[in-house]
């Protein structure tokens, strides 16, 4: 199909090259799994660009280049998660926790400690022997 | 001492969660292919240029799709396992991303256990079947639809303990 439509022109090129870096960062490379496609150099991330490249060019939407990509490899290849039901500990996990934590921060903190033991008369005695 | 309690049992989850996180393979995604119909491709044949071969081709039958390239090691070490695959099932190559000179001595080498390999030089099939870890394997029903993906090489294990129960309740 989309050898059919063959790239617009050079005249686009460095708006297509602009739009193929963006889709390229937003989404993983299977191989090396902690990089982009556009930081791997990995043969397969070379080819996934090159097929984003081709798909730009025939005018698909970024939408369309993800949800082909996502297609094929699944939702991992999203760099940046989705926000579902699945992925809802993930997004929401943190803040939980960190809610979690101040609650206990603050529990702690404004415990009401009883009151230190006064000094008896004999230690005022003692430590103003001791201040002489 | 309840505190001392409640401080054990957090860290002991803790230490759970992570220690389950660790034992999953990160390498195996789950492919959103499975139980979609097997994409389509027409290739020519890795010993035959000018003849090609096509995934409908195998429709009526369960078959399996074995991702290989003479340049990927693990497809050595999983050779032997989908040679005795191929005794009962048949089994289709895919030539992923390799010079037909390197890959026809693979095969007179290291014995072809393959029905037919088909040649996909430039990798373009191989995206469209989600492969990112040559080898792979696919287990296609006679419907044409997967069944089944196995991202690196297969072990004998593997192959018993999943892919020919699997076969074998497809082909029933």
């Amino acid at each position: 199909m989309l050898i059919l439509f063959p790239g617009a022109g050079i005249a686009q090129a460095p708006d297509v090259e602009e739009r193929v870096k963006h889709l390229a960062e937003e989404l993983r490379c299977l191989v090396c799994q902690n990089q982009t496609l556009a930081d791997s150099n990995a043969p397969l991330a070379l080819d996934l660009r090159n097929q984003i490249r081709e798909q730009v060019q025939a005018g698909a939407s970024d939408e369309q280049v993800v949800d082909f990509m996502v297609a094929r490899y699944g939702e991992f290849v999203r760099y940046r998660p989705p926000f579902t039901a699945t992925t809802f500990f993930l997004w929401v996990g943190p803040f939980l926790f960190l809610i979690a934590g101040a609650i206990l921060l603050l529990r702690r903190v404004t415990k009401s400690h009883p009151e230190a033991p006064g000094l008896s008369d004999e230690d005022r005695a003692r430590a103003a022997k001791l201040l002489e | 001492m309840r505190r001392a309690a409640w401080i054990a049992f957090f860290f002991v989850s803790l230490v759970a969660l992570l220690a389950a996180g660790l034992m999953l393979n990160p390498r195996e995604v789950p492919s959103p292919l499975v139980g979609k119909p097997a994409p389509h491709f027409e290739l020519p044949l890795l010993a035959a240029p000018d003849k090609s071969f096509s995934q409908k081709d195998m429709l009526g039958k369960v078959w399996v799709l074995n991702v290989w390239a003479s340049w990927c090691p693990p497809c050595l070490v999983e050779h032997p396992v989908i040679t005795e695959l191929s005794k009962s099932v048949p089994v289709v190559g895919l030539n992923y991303k390799d010079a037909r000179e390197d890959a026809l001595p693979w095969l007179k080498r290291n014995g072809d256990p393959f029905q037919l390999t088909v040649y996909d030089q430039k990798g373009r099939i191989g995206i469209d079947y989600g492969v990112y870890g040559v080898p792979e394997t696919y287990v296609i029903d006679r419907s044409g639809v997967i069944r089944y993906k196995h991202i690196g090489p297969l072990s004998a294990q593997d192959a018993q303990k999943k892919v020919r129960p699997l076969i074998d309740e497809l082909s029933r």
